[in-house]
């Protein structure tokens, strides 16, 4: 074991990390707004890779065109499943609108299928394939874009929710419906909203897994079960919680899946985030950063 | 006759079986203090949230001027221009005051999404005008000491001062206020009565305010209106409603015969 092997298995995770950050932001927007969990989050993933893939090949247009138009094809997918799924349900028990999110997750998938088959599909080279050396340790330079486009991304929505007059109307929404009723905020767009900004950063995240992977196939829409581990541990109100959270899960994970899986024959990796999930439940149920509930009565 | 400010007429609110509102109609006139007073579960907040339209009655009518709101749900009620503020204070608590009050004007930013998303210099202007009216509210209220502390750990009093300062951003004709002065201490109700004088003076603010404390209702109402059981039981100039046998009565209580 030496200390490039350590800096590689640390630079994946924070790789792959990044994008669970940008996937759990999504998930985190979902619930902060509109108090429901979003169990398709990993299906709206393989929808942003899939579209994006099938934009580029069958249709052989440049990533330049086939990238924004898989953006407004996920913002309108988003809106809509607002819009004909979610807002009949508008005053039901929470738990029923989990359950229709699992139901949604499987119509994705199977519409997924459906079109583009369950083999797994190679996905065109965006960046070029010679790494470049960061030290001493070789990173490919898909690595450093997708980095770098999760990192203008997060900053760019954290000063979205900050500055923006639709930011600051999704936290009031967030904070308090009837009130921010009472403000002139129609509660009802805000969470078209946030379904939409969910929708399309899952998108993004899906489209650079695909081109750090190389292919995609079914198996992307876990991303969307390693999203909850995540959101357990950041807290699942907190956009900062989900991006510390996703770093520390692709980190976790990586380190193990290298230095403990030869040792015990494999498949740590894929558990240490739920085991994760589990400890941080039972020592600190509302995550590093999430909101303890507390109202004075 | 000009318009009212607001006409009341019939107003019928039930939850399940039990009756908040039956029947009442009143009118309120521009630029006037109209209290709204009763005992406990005379259905004053009920009034007040079929007003901003959190609730919905069952029959009757509610015109805003002369427009007919009743079927209107509250952000738009917000927009045609009724501010409200909450008996348990309703703030973003975890939003700075000025956040808070940001909020208040957001219906007076008319950009639209796209631009402030990418903010376009449309959309830049019009945050500078936003922010200077918060200015302006934050310094008519005497908030600036606080004004980016997070609304959740200020005193009571502050925070009922950031909700006014809120409802009075959005520049609203017409103001409701449940129970502004409640909680208070003294200084705090005297600096709360001076706003809401001030604002219903400077700026024709018209005010529908519940309040529990009779001096100052007495004192700065033009007109009063009791409620008692979710009826109108009297309605008129303040020293017309404290001579008024069935507001004594309601209040307390009747003489055995």
């Amino acid at each position: 074991m030496d200390f490039t092997f350590l800096l590689q298995l640390l630079i994946n995770g924070l790789v792959v990390g990044s994008i669970y950050a940008l996937v759990a932001t999504g998930f985190v927007i979902i619930h902060k707004s509109t108090g429901a969990l979003n169990l398709a989050q990993g299906e709206f993933l393989m929808v942003g890779a899939y579209v994006c893939l099938y934009a580029m090949t069958t249709f052989r247009l440049p990533f330049a065109a086939a990238f924004p138009l898989t953006l407004a094809f996920t913002a309108l997918l988003g809106v809509l499943i607002e819009r004909v799924v979610l807002r009949p349900l508008l005053g039901s028990p929470v738990i029923s609108v989990i359950m229709v999110t699992l139901g949604l997750a499987g119509l994705l998938r199977s519409g997924l299928q459906f079109f583009f088959g369950t083999d797994t599909r190679a996905f065109p080279e965006l960046f070029p394939s010679a790494p470049v050396m960061l030290g001493v340790v070789p990173v490919s330079q898909g690595y450093i874009w997708s980095v770098a486009g999760v990192t203008v991304l997060l900053t760019a929505l954290g000063l979205f929710f900050r500055y923006s007059r639709a930011g600051l109307a999704l936290r009031a929404t967030a904070s308090n419906q009837q009130t921010a009723l009472s403000m002139g905020i129609s509660v009802k767009r805000m969470f078209a909203l946030s379904w939409c900004i969910a929708a399309v950063v899952s998108a993004i995240g899906g489209v650079l897994l695909g081109a750090i992977r190389g292919g995609i196939d079914m198996s992307l829409g876990h991303m969307g079960l390693k999203v909850l581990p995540v959101v357990i541990l950041g807290g699942l109100d907190s956009v900062p919680g989900a991006i510390v959270g996703g770093l520390f899960i692709g980190v976790v994970e990586n380190l193990t899946g290298g230095y403990l899986d030869p040792l015990l024959g494999g498949g740590v990796k894929e558990v240490v985030p739920y085991i994760v999930l589990v400890l941080i439940l039972m020592v600190r149920p509302s995550g590093l950063f999430g909101r303890k509930k507390v109202d004075r009565v | 006759m000009t318009a009212m400010a607001l006409s009341i007429r019939d107003l019928f609110l039930s939850f399940g079986g039990v009756s908040a509102l039956s029947g009442v109609s009143f009118d309120v006139r521009p630029g006037e203090i109209f209290a709204i007073i009763g005992p406990n579960g005379a259905g004053k907040s009920s009034m007040l949230n079929c007003i901003s339209g959190l609730y919905r009655p069952q029959r009757g009518t509610i015109a805003f001027g002369e427009t007919p709101v009743t079927g209107l749900p509250p952000h738009r009620r917000a927009r045609l221009g009724i501010a409200r503020s909450f008996q348990n204070i309703a703030l973003f608590k975890e939003m700075s005051v000025v956040d808070n009050i940001l909020v208040g004007r957001h219906l007076h930013a008319r950009t639209r999404l796209l631009s402030a998303g990418f903010s376009l210099p449309s959309a830049r202007i019009s945050e500078k005008a936003q922010r200077a009216k918060v200015d302006e509210v934050v310094a008519f209220l005497g908030l600036g000491a606080v004004r980016d502390e997070p609304v959740g750990t200020l005193a009571y009093g502050v925070q009922k001062r950031v909700e006014l300062a809120r409802a009075l951003a959005s520049e609203p004709k017409l103001l409701l206020l449940d129970e502004p002065m409640a909680g208070m201490n003294s200084g705090e109700r005297d600096d709360m009565v001076r706003a809401i004088l001030e604002t219903n003076a400077a700026h024709g603010v018209t005010i529908v305010m519940i309040e529990h404390d009779m001096g100052i209702v007495m004192d700065i109402s033009d007109t009063v209106c009791v409620l008692d059981f979710g009826r109108r039981i009297a309605l008129g100039s303040p020293s017309e409603v404290r001579d008024d046998p069935h507001v004594i009565k309601a209040y307390l209580g009747e003489e055995d015969d």
